[in-house]
């Protein structure tokens, strides 16, 4: 890990403000997450506190500071699938992993994350599945998703 | 491949001519496929059309032309409009026109290509054939431009989107692009190009309105040894994909538009903002981005013109508030994206603290057509003070969606009742939400008013950058605005505070509306109503003393949704009735007597002990005591549960 980070923090050689966004971007996602360590190595390279960044990268959706899980869900909440139902469809998924958008189950399994718009918007409720997109998702169909995915995981 | 690069160079972008020699055009012919000899299969491939599938049908196109019609070509084209229809599947036979199909998915492939290479064409999947009459005409097949979806449109910024594989800078080339780039750089100075765009008339189309030609004369102005220009692909408005099919449909026309407005003002540093998440959208972009620079087209003295350029593009890192001009800059400096006071503009002093110009995509999609068409033809399209068109994404529970360009002036209701086709499951239709999160809802009354800025500002509309949400009787006003301000309150960047705690309050206040509240002894019963008469008052002082535009204009659903549905937000709170029957929390629930068996399932269930009875006799519930979660309604396995 520690030297992917170095390698990236090599192409970032003019150590300036404004590549900071684009470092902890591509760290991200070369790692999936931006641990305290990559934090730590940005800000020795650009010359800036801990603190800083960390509040910098707090303020933006895009950045995680802990690893998605091994399947990572992202439920469209746009509008129109709001109007297609997307909240009763989030919230199954809430009560079903026991956890909020934007963290991770304890055992590493699943994450969940909530987007506002994914582009399908004819087809919601949109979901996407480690990249995989599945439409027209009706809450009941939620909780044999997930034993599936649980299937997978154990399988594999 | 290197001698058509070679020849495109020589003899098109370079040809002086505005008629290209014969031989050349019929060169072009073939990189078009205007004519060909051999079937060519086109598929939608665009982040819409994968979700609806496309990924899947194009490979199992894929491996049937392998097995069946090796010669046949496979392309891959981006976004042609409607949504609804997606996966779209093209295919032009040679010496035909080509034959649109509708909703292709993996299974239909087969049966479908049977029978077009049979001579015996399916006519449930058929749109349409494009093309001109005449050779090549299939009898008895509408042309797709008569189609109520596309014979209102005015296609012109889109005319390429859907046509041509956005991953060949030869058939762009082909079709006419980047000689009106090269024809610029070399024959026009600054100030010209600046006075073309501004006798154009054309003005931003992000939904401020402002004369394209006098911001970029701004930055000229400002004397600086280095200017930059910012392409503003950040629509983060929940439900707005309209640049982003822009993006992943026609890219080098998108690269033409840039440059050129980066020569106009000088500007040597072009950025694209580009939204995260759109991955699709960035890898073509880079692509078209390499091509281009491939072919000379950005890069240093291009074409001996003495003009450098270079483009670049910058993800955004996900928050609502960068599509403000000064939170986009600080975002690019690196850091927080949060507004500055302005003045000073950032034509003045932008990024790095030199003049900026930020347009958005749409604008700078329009500038190579005016640079090559004239700044009359541009004022042939449209209205006196808003010329040209305006692209529109058109989601929400319209029978058609997509994106769709019409021309400024078009009613709301055209666009409505002839392009979208009214409302579909046979629902009536409420309002159109105009403008994303900060837009305003338009109702039946208002629905007359032309699509362009001084009309819709006389009404109070917000035109926005496009978003076209249309909403039915299934939704419930209360309920939608409720969203908005969940988004806004969430994207609020906390700098100043009308911003930051009064959309904190309003969520507060809208989540208090849509619920009974616990018990009615507390103080809860008084806070909702006191809560409610001051929703407006909040909403005035958001507006007039927030720092930036996120501020000011987040109360506008509320607002605009007050003014046009008061009676339904007076049924939430007086009347505790959600007519949409959306709001869960306002439901009361009965028990059919002659359903229940008295199994006492939702009995148990029940979180405040509600419902009481007798074993195997039918049990009932207490309204004063159900807080409407509608458990016993999912538990109930003789559906004896009735909401109302």
């Amino acid at each position: 890990m520690a030297a992917d980070i170095d390698n990236i923090l090599g192409k970032y050689r003019q150590g300036r403000r404004e590549e900071l966004i684009p470092l902890l971007q591509e760290i991200q996602a070369a790692h999936g997450y931006i641990s305290e360590e990559a934090i730590v190595r940005v800000g020795s390279h650009l010359g800036l506190s801990t603190t800083k960044i960390y509040g910098l990268a707090t303020f933006y959706d895009q950045f995680r500071f802990f690893p998605a899980g091994k399947i990572h869900i992202k439920l469209c909440n746009g509008t129109s699938c709001f109007m297609n139902g997307s909240k009763a469809v989030i919230d199954r998924f809430r009560e079903e992993l026991r956890i909020e958008p934007g963290q991770t189950t304890r055992n590493g399994n699943f994450s969940l994350e909530t987007v506002t718009c994914m582009g399908g918007c004819h087809h919601g409720p949109v979901i996407m599945i480690n990249g995989e997109y599945h439409i027209h998702v009706q809450p009941e169909q939620v909780p044999e998703l997930i034993r599936r995915l649980k299937y997978i995981i154990d399988n594999d | 491949m290197e001698d058509l690069k070679t020849f495109l160079i020589q003899k098109v972008l370079l040809f002086e001519s505005d008629t290209l020699a014969s031989e050349t055009e019929k060169v072009l012919q073939n990189v078009r496929r205007d004519r060909t000899n051999v079937p060519v299969i086109h598929v939608t491939y665009n982040s819409s059309s994968i979700i609806a599938g496309s990924d899947k049908t194009l490979s199992a196109i894929k491996s049937y032309i392998a097995d069946n019609q090796p010669s046949s070509e496979v392309v891959t084209v981006g976004c042609a409009g409607p949504a609804n229809y997606e996966p779209l599947v093209c295919i032009q036979m040679p010496g035909k026109n080509r034959l649109f199909f509708r909703n292709i998915t993996e299974e239909k492939v087969e049966p479908l290509l049977n029978g077009v290479f049979h001579s015996d064409i399916n006519e449930d999947d058929l749109l349409g054939q494009s093309g001109e009459k005449g050779f090549g005409l299939w009898p008895g097949i509408p042309f797709m431009n008569e189609l109520p979806f596309f014979a209102l449109q005015k296609r012109v910024v889109l005319n390429n989107c859907g046509c041509y594989d956005p991953e060949s800078i030869e058939e762009y080339i082909a079709r006419g692009g980047y000689r009106t780039f090269v024809k610029t750089i070399r024959h026009y100075t600054f100030e010209e190009v600046c006075d073309i765009i501004e006798r154009s008339g054309l003005r931003g189309r992000s939904g401020g309105g402002y004369p394209t030609g006098v911001k970029w004369k701004q930055a000229l102005t400002t004397p600086s040894n280095s200017r930059y220009l910012i392409c503003n692909a950040k629509e983060s408005d929940p439900g707005s994909f309209s640049d982003r099919a822009i993006l992943e449909s026609d890219p080098h026309r998108l690269i033409e538009g840039m440059a050129i407005s980066a020569y106009a003002i000088g500007a040597s540093n072009a950025v694209l903002y580009l939204k995260s998440d759109c991955n699709h959208a960035l890898e073509r972009f880079r692509k078209a981005l390499d091509m281009a620079r491939d072919f000379g087209i950005i890069g240093h003295n291009i074409y001996s013109s003495g003009y450098n350029l270079d483009i670049s593009v910058k993800v955004e890192p996900g928050a609502f508030v960068c599509g403000e001009e000064t939170a986009l800059i600080n975002s690019l400096e690196g850091k927080r994206g949060m507004p500055q006071l302005k003045p000073p503009y950032p034509t003045a002093s932008g990024l790095s603290g030199k003049p900026t110009v930020i347009n958005n995509v749409e604008t700078l999609m329009n500038v190579p057509l005016i640079m090559q068409n004239g700044p009359e033809w541009f004022r042939g399209f449209g209205t006196e003070k808003s010329p040209g068109t305006k692209i529109l994404a058109i989601t929400g529970r319209g029978r058609m969606s997509g994106v769709v360009e019409v021309e400024m002036g078009t009613t709301i209701r055209t666009v409505l009742e002839d392009i979208v086709d009214g409302i579909r499951d046979g629902k009536d239709f409420k309002a159109v939400q105009l403008g994303g999160a900060s837009g305003t809802f338009i109702a039946e009354e208002d629905i007359d008013t032309p699509i362009e800025f001084e009309a819709m500002r006389e009404k109070g509309i917000v035109m926005g950058a496009g978003g076209f949400v249309v909403i039915d009787d299934s939704s419930c006003m209360v309920d939608l605005v409720r969203y908005y301000m969940e988004f806004i309150r969430r994207e609020s960047c906390g700098k100043c505070i009308p911003c930051r705690e009064g959309t904190g309050r309003m969520l507060e206040i809208l989540e208090s509306v849509i619920k009974k509240p616990a018990n009615e002894e507390s103080g809860t019963t008084l806070e909702r109503f006191k809560g409610v008469m001051q929703l407006e008052t909040i909403s005035q002082v958001m507006k007039d003393t927030s720092l930036c535009g996120l501020g000011q204009t987040a109360p506008n659903p509320f607002m605009s949704a007050l003014r046009n549905f008061r009676e339904e937000f007076e049924e939430h709170i007086f009347d505790r009735k959600c007519r949409a029957n959306v709001c869960r929390g306002l439901r009361t629930f009965t028990i059919n007597v002659e359903k229940c068996t008295g199994c006492t399932v939702c009995a148990g269930k029940c979180p405040v002990n509600a419902i009481y009875g007798t074993r195997l006799q039918p049990f009932f519930i207490v309204e004063d005591k159900c807080i409407g979660c509608g458990i016993c309604y999912d538990v109930c396995k003789f559906s004896a549960v009735i909401v109302k």
